[in-house]
């Protein structure tokens, strides 16, 4: 489980987040949604701690990651597994090495033992067949799958995902979509999702969190989100025509 | 100043919270290859060169009767051994290498590469710069060093194919009067400036904000600011040392 409590950030006396608080529950499919620029990215790189926060902490099933040592911030990003809106594969790496990589740096496994952790992970993800080719040969989707594989294979507790299916057609985003929580579940995870795609959210939300201009505006299930009543959130939600038709308006 | 500020907690931040030095061996020889031996050519090439047109032109200088052919030879291994080797090979270097250098951490901070490393718990700025350092300044050396033999060298053959000067006078030259403290004086300047071409490098890739376009931008200032680097740095050691 992972609680943020109060968090604010300011860039050059601009605040970004205002006093966010939220809990993102194991097992789960926890999303963050809001229109660009709203400060959904700033949130989850704060939460991983590419940011720190200027006020409120993040806590890692009870440990203040912001407030740890370097030794004990180690351990917590040992845990951590991130998804980027690009991939952020390696480029000079192959398929198999980019997932090799946190093997490397984090883990006293045996060469045999990497391999076997690899091949694993790379058939979870349906990659088997792509692990010699290098990240620029492979589509788009494939890369997101690389990147999931990566984000997993240290037996990761915490999934970050940023914008996971952007840049995708619709049939490999729903793929991506529907691999994120089968993995979240699979493996229990506390999977975060920071996206503005409302098809992504009527799929796999599990809990939603939507902002707006810094803010935490409203948060819920996707059950409850089409009848919530903040009218920033309304604007957003009814912009996209799949929820205008299953609100049948 | 605040960039200059920013550049020292660049080179500070390094060195916290690094990785084990075994994670450093590997990616230290392949920087090595990468920076170094795919500088060979370059270099080579360019000093062979330089060394030929310095003999062409003091030979073309001495007009006087009086002043004895040897001085071309001399003249040519002061040159390369004191300026040309050191210098010149940084700058080509700096073109070369430092450019890359730039480029490639500068698309890797682009497309989140960097962040991934950092979520990782991996000290990127140490990851990826601390080996470039450390291999610039193994390797210009060594360039320079073959720098200034090849030079010397081009001088040789430019006296025998421009038919300067007889080859005997050349090589006299070359060994007439000659100050053994010249050559760590250039391998101490090749080794300063190793250090300055990378390091500017990686802290203009590091820091690059945007798209494509910036990270062209930064390759291109990289070299800039690498250049003004070296030749205040040039300045600086030769003042220190020689004087």
């Amino acid at each position: 489980m992972i609680e943020i409590k109060n968090v604010g950030k300011s860039f050059q006396g601009k605040e970004v987040l205002m006093d966010i608080s939220a809990t993102f529950e194991k097992g789960k499919t926890n999303m963050i949604i809001g229109a660009s620029g709203t400060g959904k990215s700033v949130l989850l790189k704060t939460i991983v701690g590419l940011f720190s926060p200027d006020k409120g902490s993040v806590l890692y099933d009870g440990r203040d990651f912001h407030r740890s040592s370097i030794k004990e911030q180690k351990i917590i990003r040992g845990e951590i597994g991130m998804l980027f809106q690009g991939s952020a594969l390696f480029d000079s790496l192959t398929v198999a090495e980019n997932v090799r990589f946190p093997l490397n740096i984090h883990s006293d496994l045996s060469e045999s033992e990497k391999d076997d952790k690899v091949n694993f992970y790379l058939k979870r993800v349906g990659l088997e067949n792509a692990a010699h080719k290098m990240p620029s040969e492979i589509s788009g989707g494939m890369q997101k799958r690389v990147g999931i594989a990566r984000a997993i294979v240290m037996n990761s507790q915490y999934l970050f995902c940023d914008e996971p299916n952007s840049g995708l057609d619709p049939q490999t985003a729903w793929m991506i979509d529907q691999l994120i929580h089968e993995i979240t579940q699979e493996y229990n995870l506390t999977t975060v999702i920071v996206s503005h795609d409302m098809n992504s959210v009527m799929e796999i939300g599990e809990y939603i969190m939507f902002m707006y201009r810094g803010l935490k505006i409203w948060e819920g299930t996707k059950d409850e989100i089409l009848d919530a009543e903040p009218k920033e959130l309304q604007d957003f939600l009814f912009s996209n025509k799949l929820v205008r038709t299953f609100k049948g308006i | 100043m605040r960039r200059l500020g920013e550049y020292i907690l660049f080179l500070k931040k390094m060195f916290s919270n690094r990785e084990p030095l075994t994670t450093y061996v590997r990616l230290f020889f392949q920087e090595c290859i990468n920076i170094g031996i795919n500088s060979l050519f370059l270099v080579g090439f360019v000093s062979l060169f330089v060394g030929a047109v310095i003999a062409l032109q003091m030979a073309y200088n001495i007009v006087s009767p009086l002043l004895p052919k040897y001085i071309i030879g001399l003249a040519t291994r002061e040159m390369m051994i004191l300026e040309m080797a050191p210098t010149l090979s940084a700058i080509v270097f700096a073109g070369k290498v430092g450019s890359q250098i730039a480029g490639g951490i500068g698309t890797m901070r682009i497309t989140e590469q960097i962040d991934a490393l950092e979520v990782m718990g991996i000290n990127s700025a140490s990851y990826l710069v601390l080996p470039k350092i450390l291999a610039g300044m193994t390797m210009l050396p060594l360039l320079a060093i073959l720098s200034a033999a090849l030079g010397i060298w081009g001088g040789y053959l430019a006296t025998i194919f421009g038919n300067l000067s007889p080859t005997e006078d050349y090589i006299y030259g070359i060994q007439n009067t000659f100050v053994p403290f010249e050559v760590p004086f250039a391998i101490i300047k090749a080794f300063v400036f190793g250090f300055i071409v990378t390091s500017i490098s990686a802290f203009k890739g590091y820091n690059v904000k945007g798209g494509a376009l910036e990270v062209g931008k930064a390759s291109t200032d990289a070299v800039t600011a690498s250049c003004i680097a070296i030749l205040a740095a040039d300045f600086i050691l030769a003042d220190t040392l020689l004087s």
